[in-house]
């Protein structure tokens, strides 16, 4: 039989969700079911004077209305979960409902809770809320400079963090022929995930118990932090969210309406369903980057890097959501070096406080941000000493055999061949006629750039002692558990949360390949925590390498119990066994054999089995992995900038991922482009922006570019095959690096296209009406 | 996203839609394919008392050659005008700027007479009806009339509709002799509105001197416009690619031009140029 590891197999999820068969939050119904709705701040800094809410309580079909004073001693604030060490950090109370202050245009006011979900959208209008405006700041350099509005009056300063990695770098750049300095703006985005955020809850009076559906990338996570916020024990509480449609890092938070709605169920005796519009998507889901990053690159007028500094100040929004203190720091501040080998580094980073929405982790999260700017830098210091950008980057790339390496900033890049990467994307983009195209066409006034990103991030999060020690409050190992039913079926329970990832697929072949049974014999059972194991969810490309090395793990507990059996029925020693195929086999004696099925069926009826041998075939395995993943490659960009517009146009995409052993290379496809995507629409189109008085003016699809399926090329991808060498399968994540290395790779282009009108650096995102201002000689 | 509440009527005919808004003065819109509409009911930006459906009304559907001009329903989708026949032979750049609207999905939804009674200052078809002196027949309580698109849009979403006015159907006279007209179209990334957008038609006489010559840009400003100075810097000239040149860079010397967020003033009033070059270009015959 051909091992379905490695096979294109379609997603079986697929189907399902795309013949409206999917149970996504929003599809719960239940019997007496009540609507929330939320009314959220217009003002990005103001103190509530007063709320009348006696209008919409008297609204027909109104249930009841819960301002924050109402849910202040039943709901606790929203709490931080990852804390960095030694970075002073501050938390300030996030109240699930405003009290005294809005501090964010979305900033929830109050709740009415109605018959239907038009009665209590009404109803909201007829809330009168008596606002004194206050001074906002929405920047996050202006919120650092003196005088400043203090968005929380406990921290004047607005500061909410201040971190360090690395050592001083300052002989580096005593030793330096050439420092490149420059200012980098991460601009703000939105996640935009299809599905918007959703809750459901329903108690039940008798018992105690609370089940709660919600749109979640991690339902124990949802369930540890609810529990803490609504005084719900863990075991009375159920967090179910089977199919979520997206996430991107912003159904990682726990978000305040999720206890709401939570509250409102046990206090009212019936079940509440809460659906955000797009509108409050905009508003009140996380936000993603929103970072400036001075960037110091020392290095030799041969191409050596000798040194790189970074300073960033994070806009962390108005409240430190969930895990956003990590992503600035840990997952930026660790990996600025990327591929390189610097020697010497150092980072800092301010997480800053404005009257802004909360950010939070977006697809990459801190390492696209990293990628970028080293890839750029990388760029900047190739054009100060006049070297070609790709010879810098073979000067600096760490050789494939000096892994395991580790950086300046104390990471251990487990394996990787970045050298190969790029050589394959080299020889696939052309380069030499590449350039050759690109001077014969600029003689006819029309310009074409290459852009490129040789990248390596940091997932598969994590070691779970370095999670300790770094801050996170949670473990990052996650679990799997294996039940094979008598008939040889199998079902497969996972902590991992996939919200789009394909792993209902994936999994099943990892457990298929390891049995050598039938993929279609594996069910894959997620996100409901009343029948999963404890488990930490899906974000930072953790659910294959650690989820899937968990189930590994486990499958194979099951075959060495199964083995056991087999030597028994065979008669034979367990050493003089061995398994193939799907078959137990005397070694060398083909005639002599069983199947799994069968030892399965024996394993259940346990009319015979060896001694010691409990019946049964079952197995749960708890992975902690000992190091992180460093997936890593080459990409590169060809663009056409239109100098008369300045618009510009993608004419090719080349994308070489060493990710390790790939599962499925239509899912990995699927994940690469989408990531590309993603990355790409940073570059050229996305962008948040916010009014001087806090109001997002980008605050729906008309404004706020998303990317669309005619704006790219098709893309061509490859792979290099570089395994982890520390988990069972030595898979490395693939969900982030696209997004990852995309941006820098376009920005690389176009910069590259216009070197002829001087240009060495543009602000993302690379809006038609910028280029023409450089084209056209005015100041962008 | 929920609209306040409103009553709904739906008119089985022209003169019954007229007499649903006139019976509720001014409280009532009129909803055809719903496309430019609900979402402003959505987004609680209006909310009228009453709805007026008049997408069953047959007789506001399909296209139809009348003697010299091709009159199309106001029912009529854009995906219909994109794939239609007679337009693609006598007015493909009609068929060139419906195929551009929107997305699929306004498209196929979307119809003529509501874009055209919408009057967005960043849709396609007015800058289409402005260069082929397009004229709108209307219905009101005093009966019908024939209202050129010129005097019909008055300012950003503001027409001459009254109150108690329906669309009926839009007609498109086709240009006489020897021409040709394009659509150049600049979307906007997000909304997919023209961040600039412009319609040309250039008719030649046998000498190859243009005699007729006819610009609507539309995404520009305020409203769209008619560019006569390039008309005139057209008419008369030889029809070669350096009179287009020439004249393309009188294409803001009209219009109201306005910035925003994604584009400024000034690069609108450079994309009105290009974009009309590029446009005229395409319709040298």
């Amino acid at each position: 039989m051909a091992s379905v590891f490695g096979t294109a197999i379609k997603r079986r999820e697929d189907p399902r969700l795309i013949t409206g068969n999917g149970r996504y939050t929003d599809d719960v119904q239940l019997p007496g079911m009540l609507y929330a709705a939320i009314l959220r701040s217009p003002h990005a800094h103001a103190r509530i004077r007063g709320i009348n809410v006696e209008k919409a309580k008297r609204h027909p079909g109104v249930v009841a209305v819960f301002t924050g004073r109402d849910v202040a001693g039943k709901v606790a604030p929203i709490p931080t979960a990852w804390l960095p060490p030694d970075s002073n950090i501050k938390t300030p109370a996030h109240p699930a409902l405003a009290v005294d202050s809005v501090r964010y245009v979305g900033d929830g006011v109050a709740m009415v809770v109605a018959e239907s979900r038009y009665v209590a959208r009404d109803a909201l209008e007829l809330i009168e809320v008596d606002y004194e405006v206050l001074p906002a700041v929405v920047d996050p350099e202006k919120a650092m400079e003196k005088g400043a509005p203090a968005v929380h009056e406990e921290v004047p300063d607005n500061v909410a963090f201040h971190w360090q990695a690395g050592s001083d770098p300052a002989s580096a750049f005593q030793d330096a022929e050439v420092v490149v300095r420059h200012r980098f703006r991460q601009q703000r985005l939105i996640p935009n995930a299809m599905e918007p955020r959703s809750a459901v809850a329903q108690y039940n009076a008798g018992s105690g118990e609370m089940t709660v559906w919600v749109t979640s990338q991690n339902p124990h996570i949802h369930r540890f932090l609810l529990s803490n916020i609504l005084g719900i024990p863990e075991h009375k509480l159920r967090i179910v969210a089977v199919d979520v449609g997206g996430g991107f890092g912003s159904k990682i938070p726990c978000y305040a309406d999720e206890a709401l709605v939570a509250l409102a169920a046990k206090e009212l005796g019936r079940p509440v369903k809460w659906t955000e519009d797009r509108r409050e998507n905009f508003l009140a889901t996380s936000h993603g980057r929103d970072e400036v990053i001075y960037a110091e690159l020392a290095g030799k007028r041969d191409g050596t890097m000798l040194g790189l500094r970074i300073r960033m100040v994070a806009n962390m929004g108005a409240y430190l959501s969930t895990a956003a203190p990590g992503v600035p720091t840990i997952l930026f501040g660790l990996i600025t070096v990327g591929p390189y080998r610097i020697p010497r580094a150092h980072t800092e980073v301010y997480g800053v406080f404005t009257n802004t929405t909360p950010t939070d982790a977006y697809r990459g999260a801190g390492r696209p941000e990293a990628t970028y700017v080293i890839e750029r830098m990388t760029d900047l210091f190739a054009r100060e000493i006049g070297m070609d950008v790709v010879e810098v980057r073979k000067k600096n790339l760490i050789p494939a055999e000096e892994f395991p390496y580790t950086t300046a900033l104390g990471l251990q890049y487990d394996s990787g061949n970045y050298h190969g990467a790029l050589q394959k994307a080299l020889e696939m983009v052309h380069y030499e006629e590449f350039r050759k195209e690109q001077e014969r066409l600029r003689t006819q006034g029309r310009y074409i750039g290459l852009g490129w990103s040789t990248y390596v991030e940091i997932c598969g999060l994590g070691p779970s002692q370095i999670a300790g020690a770094v801050g996170f409050q949670g473990g990052l190992w996650e679990s799997a558990a294996v039940r094979v039913h008598p008939g040889g079926k199998v079902t497969v329970f996972t902590g991992a949360s996939p919200h789009g990832q394909g792993e209902e697929t994936t999994f099943a072949q990892i457990v298929a390949d390891r049995f050598g049974i039938p993929v279609e014999d594996v069910e894959v059972v997620h996100g409901d925590t009343d029948r999963i194991p404890m488990g930490w969810g899906t974000y930072g490309s953790r659910a294959t390498p650690v989820g899937g090395s968990a189930l590994a793990v486990a499958a194979d507990r099951i075959l060495e119990k199964a083995r056991k059996i087999a030597a028994h029925m065979l008669e034979v020693s367990e050493e003089d066994v061995e398994f193939a195929d799907g078959k137990f086999q005397v070694k060398g004696v083909p005639t002599r054999q069983v199947t799994f099925q069968n030892v399965v069926l024996q394993a259940h009826l346990a009319w015979n089995l060896p001694a010691g041998v409990e019946p049964g075939l079952e197995a749960q395995a708890f992975y902690d992995p000992v190091n992180f993943c460093y997936p890593f490659g080459a990409h590169a960009c060809v663009v056409e900038v239109d100098v008369e517009t300045g618009q510009i146009k993608v004419l090719r995409y080349v994308a070489v991922d060493d990710c390790g052993p790939v599962i499925n290379p239509m899912i990995v496809e699927g994940q690469v482009h989408g990531g590309i995507v993603q990355g790409m629409g940073q570059a050229l189109w996305e962008g948040a922006v916010y009014d001087e008085q806090g109001q997002l003016v980008t605050g729906s699809f008309m404004d706020y570019a998303m990317p669309k399926a005619r704006f790219f090329p098709s893309f061509e991808t490859a792979h290099t095959v570089t395994p982890a060498p520390h988990n069972p399968l030595g898979v490395k994540g693939i969900g982030e690096t696209g997004t990852i290395a995309a941006t820098p790779a376009v920005v690389n282009a176009v910069v590259d296209a216009l070197a002829p009108f001087g240009v060495a650096d543009l602000e993302m995102p690379l809006t038609p009406e910028k280029i023409w201002k450089i084209t056209h000689g005015r100041d962008a | 996203m929920i609209p306040a509440s409103f009553a709904y009527e739906r008119a089985q005919s022209v003169r019954e839609a007229v007499e649903l808004l006139e019976s509720h003065q001014g409280e009532a819109k009129v909803l055809s394919g719903g496309h430019s509409l609900i979402p402003l009911l959505k987004l609680r930006l209006t909310s009228p008392t009453v709805l007026v459906d008049i997408g069953g009304i047959a007789e506001l559907k399909g296209i139809s050659a009348e003697g010299d001009r091709l009159v199309v329903g106001a029912l009529t989708t854009h995906a219909e005008v994109a794939a239609s026949p007679e337009v693609r032979r006598h007015l493909p750049l009609l068929a060139e700027a419906a195929r551009q609207v929107g997305d699929l999905q306004v498209r196929n939804r979307g119809t003529v007479g509501g874009n055209i009674a919408h009057a967005d200052p960043a849709s396609d078809l007015p800058a289409v009806a402005l260069a082929l002196d397009a004229v709108i027949t209307v219905e009101g309580p005093a009966g019908r009339s024939e209202v050129p698109v010129e005097d019909f849009i008055l300012g950003p979403l503001l027409t001459a509709l009254g109150g108690s006015d329906v669309v009926v159907s839009v007609a498109f006279p086709i240009p006489k002799g020897k021409w040709k007209g394009a659509y150049e179209k600049y979307p906007h990334p997000a909304s997919g509105y023209a961040v600039a957008g412009v319609a040309a038609v250039i008719g030649v006489d046998d000498g190859g001197t243009i005699r007729d010559a006819r610009v609507g840009i539309t995404g520009v400003g305020d409203m769209p416009y008619r560019a006569r100075d390039v008309e005139a810097a057209l008419v008369g000239n030889p029809a070669t690619e350096e009179v287009v040149r020439r004249a393309a860079e009188r294409a803001d010397a009209e219009g109201s031009f306005s910035g925003d967020l994604f584009a400024s003033e000034d690069y609108r009033r450079h994309l009105s140029k290009v974009y009309t070059r590029r446009a005229l270009m395409r319709s040298l015959p």
